[in-house]
């Protein structure tokens, strides 16, 4: 005899719980964290490393990439000063809360005041699986074209802050930024966001006061 | 991509409901998925033939109840479902001041099981 069973259950809660093991265990340790999650080459690692030369003398700070292969990021983190563990997610599309949770085991928590995670380059996986970091940063950059919001909505969809990186390029691409911020509005109302050059260095107080401010706020 | 991982976690649910049930098999497993979710029904079917295999799930046909995308204006009231998950602005007024009310569910529903 066939009976029905009511469910009604979230089918990302098995990884929602595993990052929220995880928050908690970041807050126990005073450690602020963020997830940074963007396309291949709008800028992750390039932002980690500015983020890192100014802060670091300041505060101890920890990075963990994740990337489908090679340590490449993680090398080039541990370079700029941090202290860096690198997942390779093996032929998957994202990071999920579980292979943080593995990769926090590496790390003395009590020792760091900030978490860097660096996703796997892709705007539509790692926006379905939280990782229990303070907050969600997505980079946008300007080379990608200003329709982003519109064909990536999952995406553009509950992140903390968004960082546009690459803005010395507006003079020479077609980027119109009222229509992409519109976009952004729908998706996340009243998303904090940085216009920033990584190159030229355009913005990038106001991010590192906005996350120095986090840090305090946290410890 | 992502619907492999996707599908072992639909997998787990409906396996620890069932043998909180009793079930010796599953049978039809339904789900809605909301059109802002980014899941793929055809992808999560193929892998669930390669997942539900050796387990009380194995043979179990897919439901998916699309939920379309709704969103509603913040000026004039206004609510409308999206076509081909297209954000626009409101039809009525115009206004970009609008809200995703619907579309990002995702959720398994219920099972049907054999004791």
């Amino acid at each position: 005899m066939t009976e029905n069973v009511t469910i009604v259950e979230n089918i990302h809660q098995s990884n929602d719980q595993i990052a929220e093991r995880n928050q908690q265990q970041l807050q126990a340790a005073g450690v602020f964290s963020l997830n940074f999650m963007a396309s291949p080459g709008a800028g992750k690692t390039s932002l980690i490393e500015r983020t890192l030369h100014t802060m670091k003398d300041s505060f101890n700070i920890a990075v963990v990439d994740g990337d489908v292969a090679s340590s490449i990021d993680a090398d080039r983190a541990a370079k700029a000063g941090a202290t860096a563990v690198q997942i390779n997610t093996g032929g998957s599309c994202h990071v999920d809360a579980n292979m943080l949770h593995s990769a926090l085991a590496e790390l003395t928590l009590e020792d760091f005041d900030l978490l860097l995670v660096e996703n796997v380059g892709n705007l539509i996986c790692p926006a379905s699986f939280k990782l229990g970091t303070d907050k969600n940063v997505l980079i946008a950059s300007v080379p990608e074209g200003d329709d982003k919001p519109y064909k990536y909505p999952k995406m553009y969809q509950d992140v903390d802050a968004l960082v546009i990186n690459k803005i010395d390029l507006m003079p020479y691409i077609d980027f119109d930024m009222a229509y992409f911020q519109k976009g952004v509005e729908i998706l996340s109302p009243d998303l904090l966001s940085f216009p920033i050059s990584c190159k030229t260095e355009e913005g990038m107080d106001a991010w590192l006061a906005w996350l120095e401010e986090e840090i305090k706020h946290r410890s | 991509m992502h619907e492999l991982a996707i599908t072992k976690q639909i997998t787990e649910i409906a396996i620890r409901y069932g043998e909180q049930n009793d079930a010796s098999k599953i049978t039809d497993l339904y789900l809605t998925i909301g059109d802002l979710s980014s899941v793929i029904d055809d992808s999560v079917q193929f892998y669930w033939d390669i997942i539900a295999e050796d387990t009380i799930c194995e043979g179990a046909n897919l439901h998916f109840e699309r939920i379309p995308a709704k969103l509603q204006c913040q000026k004039c009231g206004h609510e409308y479902t999206l076509k081909e998950n297209e954000i626009t602005y409101c039809p009525q007024c115009q206004s970009s001041d609008v809200r995703i009310i619907q579309g990002k569910e995702f959720q398994l529903q219920s099972i049907n099981i054999e004791k």
